[in-house]
């Protein structure tokens, strides 16, 4: 580790994890090599792996169960910086809650049918909420009210929300949505219109993700993934593969889309450039010169690894799963994936190569959604048995003890503890199905709702 | 060639009779005032008939034109907000069949301990034990009258061994034993056909919750396991409890309601 930081020429000491080929360094190298039968004559490789320099504590009360709504809940979500919260629920509203004394803060009525998804811009500044009656509505979370008249276009309902990533353009103007009719629609809330309409699938749109390199990735049911551009609406790629419905789609670069300008430090920005700005330099950062990857999970019970801005062939097949994959999600740092199926279990894999690494096992029923804390340490899943689970990507990897380190030797005073892949905690307390859940970025807080009407506000 | 058809090739050979589509539409045309006439003139049974038939055909026409209405009317657009609010990601899939989480173990572990039992049959008839048990005699000259034979359904557990029969006092036949229940969830309002585990009251008295007689009104504990219900920390529900609402020696099976 000292070594890393040495030849990095950094002051600070960050965090390092180290991989001989795909398998973990996590016992001293001596051992390793004692059990893997090498001998100290070939060259070994070993590979390291920066990690966040912040670490998250892992929630493990509930910190308030707060009631309100008064249907299900089906959407929650953190805003970008972490402050402010929002939920959408079956009883057709879309409220925002005070985290500083976790209370309802602003109800807004203004959808006719079930909210089912809601989205943050990246600026944190405006909210929109999708109904089950087709009609997006934008709302301004400082006041709560409704910003102009709902959207209206899709005939049917909405399935998801994605902004246009803040440094793209900066404030926020362009959102897509998807929807059941087989349509993704980009709208501008400037002039509240549709702009673009982007048809082409022939089956519900399932899913839709706004890309760091502007474009547009949108799964369907019709088993294609098909890459838009935004400009003007123009089909580039159509990425085949599947052989059933396509249910979800991460990109590894998502966390940072979704979380824009702001990180753990906590800054304020004073102008939409300055944001722009330092959102560029956070996506570059973590994109590095690595092409955008793709993760798309299916019906068909596996998912692919692709990376669109270059091939429409995929990367990598990733089977395991025993049943339907509902949700897939990449780490922050891009290096691991989530996937969360129907088969009770969530797998982790690697981002880069989409090996397989590990599966959690605990839930008792279906899993819904899955969530990262932002230093891609945990791993958060919400599940049909109404209870939360939190794992572990690898617990405590960060500590070392500093000695001596001699490449050349291969022998390594390091010591480090056990990686356990394993079961963090255990949050029961939902009386229903979780139907969402969600970590803040700041990694405070966690948040899931259900069907048991209540939100519940999770803290370490 | 069936014999049936002659009118048919008549018709063929020989075509209709020249007035057969006026005559035809004429009677089309009075065939309402005939019917009406029949309506007014038909008594007893084929009277009846004649009125069931045409209070059917009236029904079905009142729904059709109710039917044509809607679709010409303008109407608003799915408006009322549904029950039961499931997320996107659900909407597509095919309602499985939940089960609803439980109300909570505490619950129930309270209700066990005062030994009352808010249950759907609160009040059961109280069965005589001349009712319950036969008395059997024995003995060379059938003398002796200490044995007793069950006359109800009961549940004998997988470890059962029966004593030697000089002291064996009761008698559960085996063809009053049952081991499954068909047991109904009256939330998900369907029926399983469940294991019993045990007896655990008979509301007759102790005896009985202790030789496994099953009456109407007895709380048995069925396994739920592939029921899939879950407590609210999330482990699977294996044992539940259920009341029995028939009378199984008249029915042969067993039909209970969980307690939930």
């Amino acid at each position: 580790m000292q070594i890393c930081n040495a030849t990095q020429r950094q002051e600070d000491k960050l965090p390092y994890a180290f991989y001989v080929g795909d398998e973990e360094l996590s016992v001293q190298l001596g051992a390793f090599m004692q059990r893997n039968n090498a001998t100290a004559e070939v060259t070994l490789r070993i590979v390291y792996q920066p990690q966040a320099v912040f670490r998250i504590r892992p929630v493990n009360r509930c910190s308030a169960t707060i009631a309100g709504h008064t249907e299900a809940v089906l959407a929650v979500s953190f805003s970008p910086d972490g402050r402010c919260l929002a939920s959408g629920s079956g009883d057709t509203t879309v409220r925002f809650w005070d985290l500083s004394t976790q209370t309802p803060l602003y109800t807004c009525k203004g959808h006719k049918n079930w909210v089912l998804c809601i989205a943050w811009s990246p600026d944190g500044k405006h909210l929109v909420s999708g109904s089950k009656s087709g009609e997006l509505i934008l709302w301004d979370p400082k006041t709560g009210n409704q910003l102009g008249t709902p959207l209206t276009g899709h005939r049917k309902w909405i399935t998801a929300v994605s902004w246009e990533p803040v440094h793209l353009q900066s404030p926020s103007r362009r959102f897509v949505s998807a929807s059941k009719d087989g349509d993704a629609r980009i709208w501008d809330i400037t002039t509240k219109k549709c702009v673009i309409s982007l048809s082409g699938h022939t089956n519900a749109v399932t899913c839709v993700k706004w890309g760091g390199d502007g474009l547009i990735y949108t799964g369907s049911e019709d088993c294609l993934i098909k890459v838009w551009e935004t400009t003007q609406g123009k089909l580039v790629k159509t990425l085949q593969g599947h052989g059933h419905w396509v249910n979800s789609l991460a990109l590894s670069t998502e966390y940072v889309l979704r979380t824009g300008a702001y990180d753990h430090t906590g800054k304020t920005f004073s102008s939409p450039e300055e944001m722009k700005e330092a959102a560029l330099a956070r996506y570059e950062k973590m994109r590095g010169n690595a092409p955008e990857r793709l993760v798309s999970g299916s019906d068909d019970f596996t998912m692919f690894l692709w990376e669109p801005t270059i091939s429409k062939q995929p990367k990598a097949r990733m089977t395991g799963h025993q049943k339907v994959v509902n949700h897939v999600y990449f780490s922050p740092d891009g290096q691991w994936l989530a996937s969360a199926s129907f088969d009770k279990s969530v797998k982790l894999w690697n981002g880069i190569t989409g090996k397989f690494v590990a599966a959690f096992r605990g839930h008792v029923a279906d899993v819904y959604q899955i969530s990262w804390s932002a230093d891609s340490r945990l791993l958060l899943s919400g599940s049909k048995d109404s209870t939360l689970k939190e794992e572990d990507e690898d617990e405590d990897s960060a500590f070392c003890s500093c000695g001596l380190v001699d490449d050349m030797d291969m022998d390594m005073n390091q010591v480090w503890d056990i990686r356990a892949r394993k079961l963090k905690q255990d949050l029961p307390g939902h009386a229903d199905e979780v139907y969402a859940v969600d970590w803040s970025p700041d990694g405070e807080k966690v948040v899931s709702g259900g069907k048991d009407r209540v939100l519940k506000l999770w803290m370490n | 060639m069936p014999q049936g058809d002659y009118i048919e090739l008549h018709q063929k050979r020989h075509g209709r009779r020249m007035d057969y589509e006026e005559r035809k539409r004429k009677k089309e045309a009075r065939a309402v005032k005939k019917n009406s006439k029949d309506a007014r003139k038909l008594l007893g049974a084929k009277g009846k008939r004649f009125a069931k038939k045409r209070y059917a055909e009236k029904a079905q026409m009142k729904k059709t034109l109710k039917m044509h209405d809607e679709s010409s009317s303008r109407q608003k657009v799915d408006d009322d907000v549904e029950e039961g609010a499931i997320p996107s990601y659900l909407l597509d899939r095919d309602p499985t069949q939940r089960a609803k989480v439980l109300s909570n173990t505490i619950k129930q572990k309270r209700k066990e301990k005062a030994g009352k039992w808010d249950v759907p049959l609160p009040k059961v008839r109280p069965v005589a034990e001349e009712e319950m048990f036969k008395v059997l005699r024995t003995g060379k000259r059938k003398t002796k009258q200490w044995k007793r034979m069950v006359t109800k359904a009961t549940f004998v557990g997988p470890g059962f061994t029966r004593k030697p029969p000089k002291y064996e006092r009761f008698i559960r036949p085996t063809g009053l034993r049952f081991t499954k229940a068909h047991v109904t969830h009256p939330e998900l309002k369907c029926t399983f056909n469940l294991d019993i585990i045990s007896v655990k009251k008979n509301p007759n008295g102790p005896m009985y919750t202790s030789l496994g007689v099953m009456t109407r009104g007895t709380i048995i504990e069925v396994n739920v396991s592939e029921l899939g219900l879950v407590t609210p920390a999330g482990k699977v529900v294996w044992g539940k409890y259920a009341q029995v609402t028939n009378n199984p020696e008249n029915d042969g099976c067993i039909n209970a309601v969980l307690l939930v």
